[in-house]
């Protein structure tokens, strides 16, 4: 602060506090309404503290789901949210991390269009080339499987240009010594590059893993069978569902449960989570 | 970009880069050139054998009062989301630079909407909004408002552009706040020196030393705007009532999915491309630039 100014430090609290409850507001509505009975809550206005229906409201949705959604129970769409964020995650920071690798630290020839091809994905979202993607992958038989969850979203144009950068800081002695020493380039990968990348694996875990649970028109796509449905897709049900029956402490249940996992994430990890951010973006 | 000390390996870096190249290969670029042929042939009635029609499907969404009013209304989707989103992080973000005390809690607060999808933000505006039990709309009606979604266009268009800035002002926050910690300090101390209120301040050093991280964001939010809504209008909306949220990327996901017209929807998909393209060239011009300049 530069100068004392009372006044404006009080306007400042007091814009920042309004911003805080207008972004917990909605967040707040949602968790107390999926502690109500349904009776409570069928018409404005509805109660804004806690119910005694929690834990019959959650048990109810994970394994029952929402009556009139045509979802079914809401635990296997967790697991395969699970699965899909997880093999997304895993997968982009893998592939990027041997991509940067040979990028970096090898010269061949069509080097330079490697990496433009790699490039071009991040101009290529989803939602421009919908129909034929969904045809490579019904072609390829993937349809409905964790393989067509995951795999087509694993290039990652960005992860790859992070761990690209990351190596270039790298000092070029280690890579020396270690060819010194007789180490062969997966050895020097294994043993160096990757546990020095540690920090940078982390945060782009937190940003990847919430990217990948948080796909919606993919898994919209090539998911037609209900046991392949994730959480946050079977939102639209839902909402869809509300209009006839209105179910709203366990639609509310199911929206909790849907934003929990990467909330939590970036709560607990919120320190790799602002690195990962400001630095996948440079 | 280059290192001196390098490996010697014939075959290794290819190995190394097969996957990546792969997946890239067979999802992303075969699907576009595919995109890219379509959009200049033409289906028969039946499906059976297609001609090429060179820029027809071009033209005919040219011409199309749908196509064109879906356009408009993607304009004002994506100005509004993106005026408001960083307008209100900026705010914020000064605030938050200006409190010493509590301003980390404050970042706390503010982040996790970050972590929300975007069809989950929708579900919560979703549940503040609708007629019967939405706590807003039954202050609306207090207010003498009789607010409905699923009826009146305005307001479904509003629903949307709230649920979207809600979920992306808490990125811009981040951005904006590090833009702001990384002004000199002594540079402000001077000019509140030399006379300079906030408010001058603001306008001569802030904001000038703040428009790298400005047009940054404003290349990501129209992004943003542009093609990762779909989820909330999808959700939400479904692009009713009749067109009045039907924004470019829900449409050609209907057109092409669900209405199953292969050239008009390729087409589509073809201007969308560009468009993206465009951001992205723009974006990473500016980073070129932002480098070099330090």
């Amino acid at each position: 602060m530069v100068e004392n100014r009372p006044l404006l430090t009080f306007v400042a609290h007091l814009t920042l506090l309004l911003g805080v409850a207008i972004v917990a507001l909605p967040i707040w509505i949602v968790l107390v309404t999926s502690s109500q009975r349904l009776e409570d809550v069928i018409q404005a206005p509805i109660p804004m503290w806690f119910g005694d229906q929690l834990l019959q409201n959650y048990t109810d949705v994970l394994t029952a789901g929402v009556q009139g959604s045509f979802s079914g129970a809401v635990a296997p769409m967790l697991r395969n949210s699970l699965v899909m964020a997880l093999g997304i995650a895993i997968g982009k920071i893998a592939i990027s991390l041997l991509s940067a690798f040979a990028i970096v630290y090898f010269r061949f020839p069509l080097r330079m269009l490697c990496f433009w091809t790699i490039f071009l994905t991040l101009m290529l979202p989803v939602e421009v080339r919908i129909l034929p993607t969904y045809k490579v992958v019904a072609d390829l038989g993937m349809l409905n499987s964790y393989a067509g969850l995951t795999i087509p979203l694993i290039a990652s144009a960005t992860a790859t240009f992070l761990f690209r950068q990351f190596f270039l800081t790298v000092p070029d002695e280690l890579a020396e010594a270690a060819r010194v020493d007789g180490a062969g380039p997966l050895k020097f990968f294994w043993d160096i590059l990757l546990p020095l990348s540690r920090t940078n694996i982390a945060a782009l875990f937190v940003i990847l893993f919430i990217y990948g649970w948080n796909q919606y028109l993919w898994p919209l796509l090539i998911t037609t069978d209900a046991s392949m449905t994730t959480i946050v897709m079977s939102v639209q049900r839902m909402i869809e569902a509300a209009d006839d029956t209105p179910e709203w402490p366990r639609i509310a249940a199911v929206g909790v449960l849907a934003m929990l996992p990467p909330v939590v994430i970036i709560l607990t990890m919120q320190r790799w989570f602002v690195k990962g951010l400001i630095e996948t973006e440079k | 970009m280059h290192k001196r000390v390098t490996f010697d390996h014939k075959l290794l870096p290819y190995l190394l880069l097969a996957p990546q190249l792969a997946i890239t290969l067979v999802f992303f670029i075969w699907p576009a050139s595919q995109a890219l042929w379509q959009s200049v042939l033409q289906e028969d009635a039946f499906g059976l054998s297609s001609r090429f029609v060179g820029l027809d499907n071009f033209a005919r969404l040219a011409r199309s009062a749908e196509y064109l009013g879906s356009l408009r209304v993607t304009l004002v989707f994506s100005a509004a989301v993106t005026a408001f989103g960083m307008g209100i992080a900026l705010l914020l973000a000064m605030m938050a630079d200006h409190v010493i005390r509590g301003a980390t809690g404050y970042k706390t607060l503010l982040i996790w909407p970050y972590a929300v999808a975007p069809a989950i933000a929708g579900l919560l505006w979703f549940f503040m909004f609708h007629p019967t039990i939405g706590i807003v709309a039954w202050l609306l009606k207090g207010g003498g408002v009789l607010w409905n979604h699923h009826l009146n266009g305005t307001h479904a268009m509003v629903l949307i552009v709230i649920a979207a800035t809600w979920k992306q002002v808490s990125y811009n926050f981040l951005f904006f706040l590090a833009g702001l910690q990384a002004i000199p300090r002594s540079l402000i101390e001077a000019a509140a020196i030399d006379g300079a209120g906030p408010g001058k301040r603001f306008r001569t050093i802030i904001l000038p030393l703040l428009s790298p991280t400005t047009f940054f964001l404003l290349v990501v939010n129209l992004t943003y705007a542009f093609f990762d809504t779909f989820p909330i209008v999808h959700a939400v909306t479904e692009g009713g009532p009749g067109q009045a949220t039907m924004i470019l990327v829900y449409k050609v996901y209907k057109d092409g999915f669900v209405g199953l017209d292969l050239g008009g929807s390729a087409a589509q998909s073809v201007v969308l491309m560009a468009i993206v393209i465009l951001l992205t060239v723009v974006q990473f011009r500016f980073i070129e630039r932002r480098v070099q300049y330090g």
